[in-house]
């Protein structure tokens, strides 16, 4: 027969146990939550966050005056309707092509609806998202170039590129990205005719830059010397053993932590926002000033990050599969 | 095939080292050296200068006509005429044996996909094991790395091999399929040095053995001389532990 005692050493039962503890912890979090908010009497609007994401833009042309169309000008997908009333003074209206009814010559007459149409628009939230994305990715390719080079160069034996890279490691990680941002942005960038989009692209490379040339000096240092003697002895020089020899297996084991570098460049692009890009936090931001739906909105912009974070994670674990294929 | 002049070697790692001490040695085309010794006795060292993986302080290294020491001299070029095996394979891990023996000749020697699959065929065949063609180093027996290893060198069709202690880190069952393919290299007139204790490879086809000690060479001969009645006592002695 089952005593109590037993029940309590029985693995299975633990197990059980501590999944029903799970459930209650996260219950409780939900709970607390609710009840916090509660406090400070908070009113929860979601129904207003989807069209900070996407919203049907509604659209009304009408006509100003009685006039005649006089012309119409094809400009990309829309026209523009040129019309003149008795005094010749012409009137503009702008519509989708495929919506114009009128031709010229035809008379048009005041209140008249031309063109009536709904559109799906970015919201803001979703623009940021983009930009983030735009942004994060430009200054993951920049700096994986940044970083690749300057981790040889901190190899070399020669002191130049060697003492150059240290400088340049040291001085990046030594001082705030944000401080580095507003360098790039009100020094670089005055001094270069740099736009604000480029400002932050750079100052993100170049800061990952930094700490990928580690992550890919300390990949390619843990590399077995023999390897590169292997390469060498067989007449490579020193760029074809890297190239082919070297390099790949190096990038196989720095993967994860450059995988890390990278999340974490996603989520320091939140502070370009200090330089007039409307990114997702900036994007947030400035909804929570004219809605005041703080709540809803920072825990949405939580949720894109995540979004863009998982999906990399995900990735680079597909990619780590891949590359296991000689192990 | 290989001159070695009054060559001189000194590491500074924690101390001094004098790894080579006025070493000379002349080695004739489809001549097959063995180098003997204690180990830090500068065997290895001497044969990681022949294709300038050390270089050397003093003296002079003379490649096949081509002067190691001059520095117009393009040491790619050198190396590509000089196979090395070492003792710890180091085969490529994240290429198939197929990649391993193909990629210099595609890279270095600039021949085409097919010509190169053609050559590691042949010489995986020559080594014993085509059928590990498109394995990972990872899946094969230390003997069958190595075996790869050499064709892997031979893919480049050296006039030189190297080979650093090629068995040392096998198990002794192996040893044997390593030896056989070295033994048949030197049948067919390859100029080989090699670093190694395997006796019976340095008596079946060892045309000389050379002892060092001290990073010196201490003395050199046929393998029946200098196995059966070394002149130095250092040589004895040496002979006295391995046996």
């Amino acid at each position: 027969m089952e005593t109590v005692k037993d029940l309590v050493h029985n693995p299975r039962f633990r197990n059980t146990l501590s999944w029903i503890a799970l459930a209650l912890i996260l219950m409780g979090l939900v709970a607390g939550t609710y009840h916090t908010t509660q406090k400070v009497e908070y009113i929860w609007r979601w129904e207003q966050v989807p069209r900070y994401v996407l919203f049907k833009d509604s659209n009304l042309i009408e006509v100003q005056e009685d006039a005649t169309v006089i012309a119409l000008d094809r400009d990309g997908s829309d026209t523009v309707i040129v019309a003149a009333n008795f005094l010749d003074e012409e009137q503009y209206y702008t519509v989708p092509s495929d919506l114009v009814t009128t031709s010229v010559g035809d008379e048009i007459r005041s209140g008249q609806v031309l063109a009536q149409w709904e559109r799906w628009k970015a919201g803001l939230l979703l623009k940021g998202l983009i930009l983030t994305l735009e942004i994060s990715v430009l200054a993951i390719i920049l700096g994986i170039i940044i970083g690749l080079f300057t981790g040889l160069a901190r190899l070399s034996g020669s002191p130049a590129p060697k003492w150059l890279a240290i400088g340049y490691i040291e001085l990046i990680r030594g001082t705030p990205l944000l401080v580095q941002i507003y360098i790039f942005y009100f020094f670089v960038g005055q001094v270069f005719k740099l736009s604000n989009f480029m400002a932050g692209v750079l100052a993100l490379s170049v800061f990952a830059g930094a700490y990928v040339a580690e992550i890919i000096r300390a990949g390619i240092q843990s590399i077995h010397r023999g390897q590169m003697e292997a390469a060498r002895s067989l007449g490579m020089s020193y760029y074809l053993s890297m190239r082919y020899i070297i390099l790949p297996q190096a990038f196989k084991r720095i993967l994860p932590p450059l995988a890390g570098q990278f999340i974490s460049l996603i989520k320091d692009s939140s502070l370009v926002g200090v330089i007039a890009l409307v990114e997702l936090t900036r994007a947030g931001r400035e909804i929570g000033t004219s809605t005041f739906n703080y709540f809803e909105v920072f825990f949405t912009v939580a949720a894109l990050y995540l979004i863009l974070t998982f999906t990399l994670s995900m990735l680079v674990q597909y990619m780590e599969r891949r590359f296991a294929a000689s192990d | 095939m290989i001159e070695v002049r009054n060559v001189y070697k000194t590491f500074y790692s924690r101390h001094r080292v004098d790894a080579l001490v006025d070493v000379s040695l002349e080695v004739q085309k489809g001549e097959v050296v063995t180098i003997i010794g204690p180990s830090g006795s500068g065997k290895s060292t001497l044969l990681r200068c022949l294709n300038h993986l050390e270089t050397i302080d003093r003296g002079e290294i003379i490649i096949d006509d081509i002067p190691l020491t001059d520095s117009r001299t393009n040491i790619n070029a050198v190396r590509a005429e000089v196979g090395m095996v070492f003792q710890s394979f180091n085969l490529f891990p994240h290429m198939t044996v197929q990649g391993n023996v193909t990629i210099a000749q595609i890279k270095v020697r600039r021949r085409p996909r097919t010509d190169a699959d053609g050559m590691a065929m042949k010489l995986l065949e020559k080594v014993g094991i085509p059928e590990k063609a498109d394995s990972y180093p990872s899946q094969l027996s230390g003997g069958q790395q190595q075996r790869v290893a050499i064709a892997r060198a031979l893919a480049m069709q050296p006039k030189i091999m190297l080979f650093d202690e090629p068995t040392s880190a096998l198990d002794p069952e192996m040893i044997g399929e390593v030896l056989d393919v070295m033994k048949t290299l030197a049948r067919e007139g390859m100029t080989m040095v090699v670093v190694s204790h395997e006796m019976g490879f340095a008596r079946e086809v060892c045309d000389r053995v050379v002892f060092m000690d001290e990073g010196r060479i201490v003395e050199a001969g046929t393998p029946e001389k200098l196995f059966d009645s070394p002149d130095h006592d250092r040589t004895k002695a040496f002979l006295a532990q391995i046996i």
